[in-house]
């Protein structure tokens, strides 16, 4: 037998230490599919927030009214409310609502892995939508007037000028949010997405082996966020202007 | 204590826990002469609770198995006695276990049978909810085709409230055995004076007909599992 798989098998037997993530197949092949599940929430959030947060900077910064202001209502209906009763409102109020809707006598229309999906996207984005602000704003007013004096268009202005020296006065504060946006999947809990604290609550429930899977869940934790702000500091300092913000 | 198990722990419309082992509860104080201190628990929190020390005494309809028996004293003779059954949608087409491979199923996390139901037929991950009312929200809105918990809570419900279970079926489930419920204190208790009192009160209560006559009074009914043990322990 493989010596990890051994010295956990003999941990247990003969101490009672029961990490059986490792020794157990059953629970090692659920603890697999719900650490594969959170990798898979975290990306497609991550990736959804970033997309709606900068669309977001964008319309707030528009010309025409209603956009600016349905961008502030949303933002601020996000921000101001807990992510668990969004999460909640979502899978149990608007969900039901819409298959009834749409589909009646059909299916739910969206599984709990969409509404989770959705709910921290639009949560984490309302976030990201002030951080970009923030780095808008700290754009030189005197560098996009050059941008302007050069003919650049609005959009090409904010592709081309604003933007890019936006996110790198944002990279700091992006990667708070979107460590915050890591943890908050675990959220998702509660509306029973298989993500790695529901399985290893399924586990514990099962083998009464709670302080070892708690124990588990903090270092797995500690490893995923860690490699998100790794990549984050790599990607912040590949992008750092010389002479620009320090 | 569990606050969301009718007709054993619910919340009375004043938000009092009331229920069968409420009254039971309340017994062991009076016997003790002690006053009662109700603290309400979850299925999957509640051996932590007793281990941790924030409760003496875990009455919360929890079945009895060997993890269990080596997590917490588990106090004989045990009190009660559930199986398992499936609150399926009609047209579902669910008639029984092997009907469940791959389907959405809800279920309550903590329960002893999930690992069995989610290895051996839906073969796959179970959506195992917190609390029974987000597990029955979850089913009533079609988040879940069906809900694997214990067949007495499915049976009362089901008769408690034929309206809103109108578009929904009882399926006993016989492969997957009775097990008998047990009131528990902690491990080291188990063999001491503590222990020792609380399975004198459970035998008197077997014996004097005393869990009968609560049975009758909150679900309206005995069940034969209850009635077998007070004939075993009458003439003791």
């Amino acid at each position: 037998m493989d010596p990890f798989v051994e010295f956990f098998s003999w941990l247990a037997r003969e101490h009672g230490i029961r990490f059986t993530i490792v020794y157990d197949g059953f629970d090692r092949a659920r603890f697999l599919r719900g650490v594969r599940t959170t990798f898979e929430l975290s990306l497609v959030c991550i990736a959804a927030s970033l997309v709606i947060g900068v669309v977001g900077a964008m319309l707030q910064r528009s010309s025409f009214a209603p956009a600016r202001l349905l961008t502030q209502f949303y933002v601020q209906a996000f921000r101001n409310t807990p992510p668990l009763v969004q999460m909640y409102f979502f899978f149990f109020a608007l969900g039901p609502a819409l298959s009834a809707a749409l589909d009646p006598g059909g299916g739910p229309i969206l599984g709990s892995f969409a509404w989770a999906a959705v709910s921290l996207s639009l949560y984490a984005a309302a976030f990201n939508v002030e951080i970009f602000r923030a780095g808008i704003e700290a754009t030189p007013r005197t560098t996009i007037e050059a941008a302007e004096s050069l003919g650049f268009s609005p959009l090409r202005t904010f592709a081309h000028v604003i933007f890019p020296l936006a996110l790198r006065v944002s990279l700091p504060a992006l990667t708070n949010n979107l460590v915050n946006l890591v943890k908050t999947t675990t959220l998702a809990y509660a509306i029973a997405v298989p993500e790695t604290l529901f399985v290893s609550n399924q586990i514990w429930s099962d083998s009464i082996n709670v302080p070892e899977m708690m124990l588990t869940l903090l270092v797995f934790y500690n490893v995923i966020v860690g490699l998100l702000v790794a990549l984050m500091t790599r990607w912040e300092r590949r992008l750092r202007l010389p002479g620009y913000g320090r | 204590m569990k606050a969301d198990y009718p007709p054993r722990g619910m919340r009375d419309t004043s938000g009092q826990v009331v229920g069968m082992e409420i009254d039971m509860a309340r017994d062991v104080a009076r016997r003790l002469g002690v006053d009662l201190e109700l603290v309400t628990v979850l299925s999957s929190n509640r051996m932590q609770f007793l281990q941790q020390g924030r409760i003496d005494l875990m009455i919360a309809t929890m079945s009895v198995n060997d993890e269990r028996r080596a997590a917490v004293g588990v106090v004989e003779p045990l009190y009660y006695a559930s199986g398992v059954a499936i609150m399926a949608r009609n047209g579902s087409g669910i008639t029984g276990l092997r009907d469940l491979q791959g389907r959405r199923i809800c279920a309550l996390q903590g329960a002893y049978y999930n690992r069995e139901v989610a290895e051996k037929f839906v073969k796959g991950e179970l959506i195992a909810f917190k609390g029974v009312t987000e597990a029955e929200q979850a089913l009533l809105t079609g988040q879940c085709e069906g809900f694997v918990y214990d067949d007495v809570i499915h049976v009362y419900k089901k008769a408690a409230d034929p309206a809103k279970w109108a578009g929904y079926s009882v399926v006993l489930v016989p492969e997957i055995a009775p097990l008998p419920w047990g009131i528990a204190v902690r491990t080291e208790d188990r063999d001491g004076p503590w222990g020792r009192f609380m399975s004198e009160v459970i035998v008197d209560w077997h014996r004097s007909g005393t869990l009968l006559e609560l049975e009758r009074k909150w679900l309206g009914a005995n069940t034969p599992w209850l009635m077998a043990k007070h004939e075993e322990l009458k003439g003791r």
